[in-house]
């Protein structure tokens, strides 16, 4: 620094950007952050007493698809089914795990399958063909008598979440 | 204060408060571009004009459109579509000069491509230019998102699902750019702001800065040939223009650029008229629905190359490949090793890298249209995905071992 003339130009110009700047990026980077009335607006009830066997129910919890599929016999019992009585129920968000798209359900082959990428998953959710890295997700879920609530966490999501079956 | 005399002429009144005569002296008339050139760098000017038009139809589709998730999709598709005089007109002009506006800034970039006008002190102008193109894209995504059709939400749904980062599973970032758990209400205002101010504020910022980066290097012309400006503006102040390398900016140059121009719109507004659909995408003319995505998910033709970059690969290997053919054209004046400013064609080894890469993004363009689920398509598309990376590596070697002209 050549003189006290620079020295005060440094000297303002760093505090401005230190108790001005900072908190200004601050502001704007929550300005950005969703809103309280987004976030608080979490939760959905499904009643799955009248499911039937092997036919997709899409319901929608914060603006997302979610798959409510009933198993019938034939199809796989997995660690990642949400068990009602004698029931077995695939629940999951219906977006890929590749980009986002939601994948159709292809009843006859117990599949679901991507157009966007081609990504597949089996009725469990599982990836079995094209680009998708994961599982279809699980949504938090707590079981109420025949009742699915998303978006608060039961113990039997917990254990899920535990074991590493969803994210 | 300065001294003022009366002003004789409305004309020396603003020269004597503007300095006007000397502006007009340093940006048009001894603004010098040289007489080697051909039509395409008129396109420079052509993209500008093109600009203008996108300037003028947004402010009459602004006065109307509602950036509001129950209300945008009627406001374009019936309010602006048929209630509004001619909002027909500025929608088609809009539609359709977003579209075309990249296919000049292409011919525009692979014009620099070809006759090296990107070196010797003409870096700026190829990162100032890169810069407009990134900026343009991003105005275009932006401003696709606003009708609120089916494709609007789940371009912006694949695009902003980008930033998770796959497997590093950023789903907060995606998140905070999205302003909600899907594209919503904040998603439509936030993007309706970047479209309508502060992306064009970046690009006018940046057409600036352009324009600013090619004054001292000057334009380049078709041999590459390193012009003593000073003596041919000499030699053309004298009145000796046939034996001047240089013509001025205005009027010669720009009476030139006109006629391109004029030949461009001629087009542009066949295109206006009785083509615009091709700017239209039918899946659009569906309302957004979260539950129901559509059965084939492109994005438009400008984007296909890099989109079909990202296609063959797993998604992380993907989302890298993605990330990497973004920006590479950056690096270009980095990675290109000779000193030669000449045209492809001259250069040896390069000659063939601007025609292998020119075709290898033509046919990832095409590619990237067709589903994803023909394996045939998919392979030639990972190919020339390989093949876009091959030609990059290679470059910096080509280049190096290229003979000095």
């Amino acid at each position: 620094m050549s003189n006290r003339r620079d020295f005060m130009g440094y000297a303002l110009g760093g505090f401005t950007a230190i108790i001005g700047g900072i908190p200004a990026l601050y502001a704007m980077k929550r300005s950005w952050d969703p809103l309280p009335s987004v976030k608080a607006a979490g939760f959905t009830s499904i009643d799955v007493s009248g499911a039937v066997e092997n036919e997709l129910t899409v319901e929608k919890w914060r603006g997302k698809p979610i798959f409510v599929l009933k198993k019938s016999k034939d199809m796989k019992a997995d660690d990642r089914d949400v068990v009602i009585g004698s029931d077995r129920f695939h629940v999951s968000i219906g977006l890929c795990t590749h980009l986002g798209c939601i994948p159709a359900y292809v009843s006859d082959e117990h599949k679901f399958k991507c157009a966007c990428h081609g990504g597949e998953f089996d009725a469990s959710g599982h990836q079995t063909f094209g680009p998708p890295p994961s599982p279809l997700e699980i949504p938090p879920f707590k079981i109420d008598g025949t009742t699915i609530v998303l978006g608060e966490e039961g113990p039997e999501f917990k254990k899920m979440k535990e074991a590493g079956l969803t994210v | 204060m300065a001294h003022f005399e009366k002003a004789n002429s409305v004309g020396e009144w603003f020269d004597q408060r503007l300095a006007i005569n000397t502006l007009k002296r340093v940006l048009a008339f001894e603004y010098w571009i040289p007489k080697n050139i051909n039509f395409l760098w008129a396109m420079g000017m052509v993209l500008a004009a093109t600009f203008g038009m996108l300037v003028v139809s947004g402010i009459f589709l602004l006065m109307y459109y509602q950036p509001n998730v129950d209300l945008a999709f009627d406001s374009v598709n019936y309010t602006i579509m048929t209630e509004v005089g001619y909002g027909w007109l500025w929608r088609h002009i809009h539609g359709v000069g977003a579209s075309v506006v990249f296919l000049i800034i292409y011919i525009h970039m692979f014009t620099g491509i070809y006759y090296g006008s990107y070196k010797k002190g003409r870096e700026l102008i190829w990162l100032s230019g890169m810069g407009l193109f990134v900026a343009f894209s991003a105005e275009a995504f932006s401003g696709y998102m606003l009708p609120w059709g089916q494709m609007s939400y789940w371009a912006g749904m694949v695009i902003t699902n980008l930033f998770s980062g796959g497997s590093l599973e950023a789903y907060g970032l995606v998140e905070w750019i999205r302003g909600d758990y899907v594209p919503a209400q904040a998603f439509l205002t936030r993007f309706f702001m970047l479209h309508v101010l502060l992306l064009p504020l970046v690009i006018i910022g940046l057409i600036v800065l352009h324009f600013g980066t090619l004054r001292i290097p000057h334009v380049n012309n078709q041999d590459g040939e390193d012009i003593d400006y000073e003596e041919a503006a000499r030699l053309y102040k004298e009145g000796n223009v046939k034996d001047s390398k240089v013509i001025p900016f205005q009027p010669v140059f720009l009476a030139k650029d006109i006629f391109v121009m004029g030949v461009y719109f001629i087009l542009f507004f066949y295109l206006v008229f009785y083509h615009f659909e091709f700017a239209m995408d039918p899946v659009n003319f569906d309302p957004a629905d979260g539950l129901k995505t559509p059965a084939h998910i492109y994005p438009e033709w400008y984007f296909l190359w890099s989109y079909e970059i990202l296609r063959p690969f797993s998604k992380d290997l993907g989302l890298i490949a993605f990330a990497i053919a973004q920006v590479i054209f950056f690096a270009l004046p980095f990675l290109d090793k000779s000193p030669n400013v000449a045209p492809a064609s001259k250069r040896g080894l390069f000659k063939f890298w601007f025609w292998a890469m020119l075709i290898d993004v033509l046919v990832l363009t095409f590619m990237g249209k067709l589903p994803p689920t023909d394996a045939l398509f998919a392979n030639i598309g990972l190919i020339s995905a390989l093949v876009f990376f091959a030609l990059w590596i290679a470059l910096p070697f080509i280049t190096k071992i290229e003979k000095k002209l």
